[in-house]
């Protein structure tokens, strides 16, 4: 790249108690796909919010085509031609399509006008799209799609990406792909940040790696393998999980014909489910979010009671028990928001930890709480899973999303299940994090427990499960060995591309 | 018993102003909770705003520099629960309730000196040719400007709401304040402002009461009209004609109940006084059924943590 469109130097943001980003420097050139590469907590985030006028640097300075550049906040980014799609959706349930949209725009044009531009462009670049649906009612690749068209309509010169595909199937991430591709031949830079190194090979023309805030080396992704590119986030050298052969048991979970309606208006109602799960195996769902992750992780769990016949653990009919009687009988859960569902925020670890593990820990008589004992049970969690924290008397909300989830997993790691759930156990968590939580998982089914893996990562199931079925609009496919299968089929049995197809020009 | 002593014609007409001050207090309460907030202080906002217009409007011998007072008054109370909500980040509902009880105490007090005076008249439209209209002239047209103005301000707020940016915007931080400030609006401006106007509309509700449908000064004489306006809100599903709806059927019961016990119909007058909430209350809870959402953000707190 020959053009330089931003360049960085020596951006400094410190926090109380912890530099976000000590001195970074780097450059973009003009339509080139430059990679932000980093574990949790390695500075990205704050980097792009800087750029993007969110948070101001201690020090540094950017330099936009050649001047200086102060954005004070956003609406002075994207004059600039600054776009970001946000990791989290920034989104407007209640709104429809062409609202949402209007609310990114500095001067929108009348909403007729808008919806006509929204549909040209939308299809111009391969991302159809209703202007007058709900948002709250549009899968998560249609979502997204939103907020990419937000960004094009701007017409940006720089278009940030955060973690753009970790809710799309194989088949979206391809039209994505398509599309950016199409926007940097067209002369439009795109900073890409992803935990992806796969996908950042096959996208990104260079790559830039920060660890703890520092820009720790550079490389171009296409020369680089995975590994490398890992290692160099880490620091370290990576451990891949290893799964030792085993034989399964008999049959710990069982589900059949289970059907439940959505708890909520923008949930999924699940249809006719029917899953087996033996003893020392590994079973992965996956799916696109939304399609009823949450819904069958209610109904494992107890939270969602449902005929006492439709769940049976152990043969044993559990459907109409609570969470805590499920607990009981071995029966464990880990939900996958962390703060406010598997974790109370306000409350201390050792308080978390009483939390699911009084049943099964022993944690309680009569009624009374034994403080010391859920102490020593947070300790244990802290120090098995390397969870890094002060100390078990912190709120939950201080820890960051990688470190509570190591702890989230462990607490129910630890209280030895025999059936064991878990919905995204590695969500947002970095390389070296997520493969000891993998790891964890297996050895758990070697010892002899069942394990169900809800997740949307493929890679994940594809590492860890023996058996695999999709979850698509509340229906569950039939199971099909890991093994025998490839990422292009996996797709398929989610529900391809949700009938979008694309329609490039 | 003599029902034909109730004549219809002036049964609607004063229904209409038995459910303006609801209407008023209800309309400001939807543009605060549209914007996230939960304001339970409705009620103490009404009172303030029914002194202030009491008590300006007797010294300046002039009504409309009373509702002018009154409704300077209820968004002043309101700033309060401003400083309290957006600026030191306190809980919404007991910051609500702490200006309601605030709100009686402080009237109570103002309108010491007050008690027993009668206020000037406000003025009723007297249009030359469309108030003589037989039926219609006396529902329709021979109102006080301030009975007019809240349904002005429902059909403004709804077409502020509908079809203006600045309504989109508004609807945009109730909805998500996370990502309504992630795309550079301003979420505690925009709130204080819906704050304010909701204050504003609550104190000229107040005043209608002490001004023009029970031209005298009382302690604590809103009696619950707040907690129905705050009601009404929820039970309209956060839209304006609803709204209007619920507080015309409240205002109705309220008239109507009056009308019987008059007539003397032989029901005890504990139920007949009743019949207004519950009706109000049964109606509205079939109406909501269909759950067209509350706002996403309301009563969570937003912190900037950016």
């Amino acid at each position: 790249m020959t053009d330089i469109l931003l360049s960085l130097k020596g951006l400094t943001k410190a926090y109380p108690g912890v530099v976000a980003n000590n001195n970074v420097s780097f450059d973009i050139g003009v339509g080139e796909v430059h990679a932000l590469l980093g574990e949790n907590g390695a500075g990205k985030s704050t980097l792009v919010k800087m750029i993007y006028g969110l948070v101001k640097p201690d020090s540094g300075t950017m330099t936009l085509r050649g001047q200086a550049f102060t954005p004070s906040e956003p609406r002075a980014a994207r004059a600039d031609g600054i776009a970001m799609v946000f990791q989290h959706f920034s989104l407007f349930d209640a709104l429809n399509v062409a609202e949402n949209i209007a609310l990114g725009m500095e001067n929108p044009p009348a909403m007729r006008d808008l919806a006509m531009r929204i549909r040209e462009v939308s299809e111009n670049y391969g991302l159809p799209l209703d202007p007058y649906k709900t948002v709250g009612g549009l899968s998560a690749g249609e979502r997204q799609r939103v907020e990419i068209i937000r960004c094009l309509l701007q017409d940006p010169k720089l278009l940030i990406m955060d973690e753009p595909t970790s809710v799309l199937t194989p088949q979206e991430v391809d039209i994505l792909f398509e599309t950016l591709r199409k926007l940097s031949s067209e002369g439009t830079a795109i900073l890409y940040i992803s935990h992806k190194l796969e996908e950042i090979r096959s996208l990104c023309d260079h790559a830039t790696v920060l660890r703890l805030g520092e820009n720790v080396g550079e490389c171009t992704p296409a020369d680089t393998t995975a590994r490398e590119m890992a290692e160099l986030m880490v620091g370290t050298e990576l451990l891949t999980p290893e799964r030792s052969g085993r034989d399964f048991g008999e049959v710990a979970l069982d589900i059949s014909g289970l059907s439940a309606d959505a708890p909520s208006d923008f949930g999924t109602s699940l249809k006719n489910v029917h899953m087996t799960v033996r003893k020392g195996e590994v079973f992965g769902i996956g799916g696109v979010a939304g399609n009823g992750q949450d819904e069958l992780l209610g109904v494992l769990s107890g939270e969602t009671t449902t005929q006492a016949d439709a769940v049976r653990l152990h043969g044993g009919p559990v459907g109409n028990l609570g969470p805590t009687a499920r607990r009981k009988l071995g029966l464990l859960t880990a939900p996958e928001e962390r703060l406010g569902h598997a974790a109370a925020p306000d409350m201390s670890l050792t308080e978390n930890a009483m939390l699911t593990g009084s049943a099964r820990e022993g944690l309680e008589s009569n009624g009374f709480l034994k403080w010391g004992l859920a102490k020593d049970f947070a300790d244990k969690i802290i120090k098995a899973f390397d969870v890094r924290t002060p100390g078990p008397e912190n709120a939950a909300r201080s820890l960051s999303g990688g470190n509570l989830q190591k702890f989230v997993i462990g607490r129910e790691v630890l209280q030895h299940p025999e059936v064991l759930v878990v919905n995204q156990p590695t969500w947002g968590v970095d390389a070296a994090a997520a493969a000891s939580i993998r790891q964890a998982l297996l050895d758990l089914a070697a010892n002899g427990a069942a394990v169900i893996c809800i997740s949307q990562d493929l890679d994940e199931l594809m590492e860890i499960s023996d058996n695999f079925a999709a979850l698509n609009e509340g229906r569950l496919s039939a199971p099909r060995p890991t093994a025998e299968l490839n990422v292009e089929e996996i797709g398929l049995m989610m529900g391809g591309a949700h009938g979008m197809e694309v329609s490039h020009v | 018993m003599d029902l034909s002593a109730i004549n219809p014609v002036l049964l609607v007409a004063s229904l209409m102003v038995a459910a303006t001050p609801i209407l008023l207090a209800a309309i400001g309460e939807l543009v605060v909770e549209k914007a996230g907030i939960l304001n339970l202080g409705v009620e103490g906002m009404m009172i303030i705003g029914a002194i202030c217009g009491f008590a300006v409007a007797v010294q300046t011998d002039s009504s409309t520099l009373g509702f002018l007072a009154a409704a300077i008054g209820g968004a002043v109370l309101s700033l309060l629960f401003v400083i309290l909500t957006q600026v030191a980040l306190a809980n919404q509902v007991a910051s609500g309730l702490a200006l309601t009880l605030f709100g009686l105490g402080l009237s109570a007090l103002l309108g010491q000196s007050f008690v027993g005076l009668k206020p000037p008249p406000t003025p009723e439209l007297n249009i030359p040719f469309l108030s003589d209209i037989p039926v219609l002239g006396p529902i329709l047209f021979s109102h006080d400007p301030v009975l007019y103005l809240g349904i002005a301000i429902v059909a403004g707020v709804w077409a502020a709401l509908k079809f203006t940016r600045a309504g989109l915007i508004l609807r945009a931080v109730g909805e998500n304040h996370d990502a309504a400030h992630a795309l550079g609006y301003k979420v505690i401006r925009i709130r204080i402002m819906a704050i304010l106007f909701g204050g504003a509309c609550a104190g000229l509700g107040g005043a209608y009461i002490s001004l023009v449908r029970v031209p005298l000064w009382t302690e604590g004489m809103t009696a619950g009209v707040g907690w129905i306006a705050l009601a009404l809100v929820v039970f309209g599903s956060w839209k304006p004609w609803r709204v209007l709806l619920g507080a015309y059927l409240f205002g109705g019961v309220t008239v109507v109940q009056l009308n019987l016990q008059a007539a003397g119909v032989a029901i005890p007058v504990e139920y007949l006084a009743m019949s207004p909430y519950l009706i109000t209350i049964v109606v509205l809870v079939i109406l909501s059924k269909d759950k067209s959402s509350a706002p996403a953000s309301l009563g969570r707190i937003f912190h900037a943590s950016h």
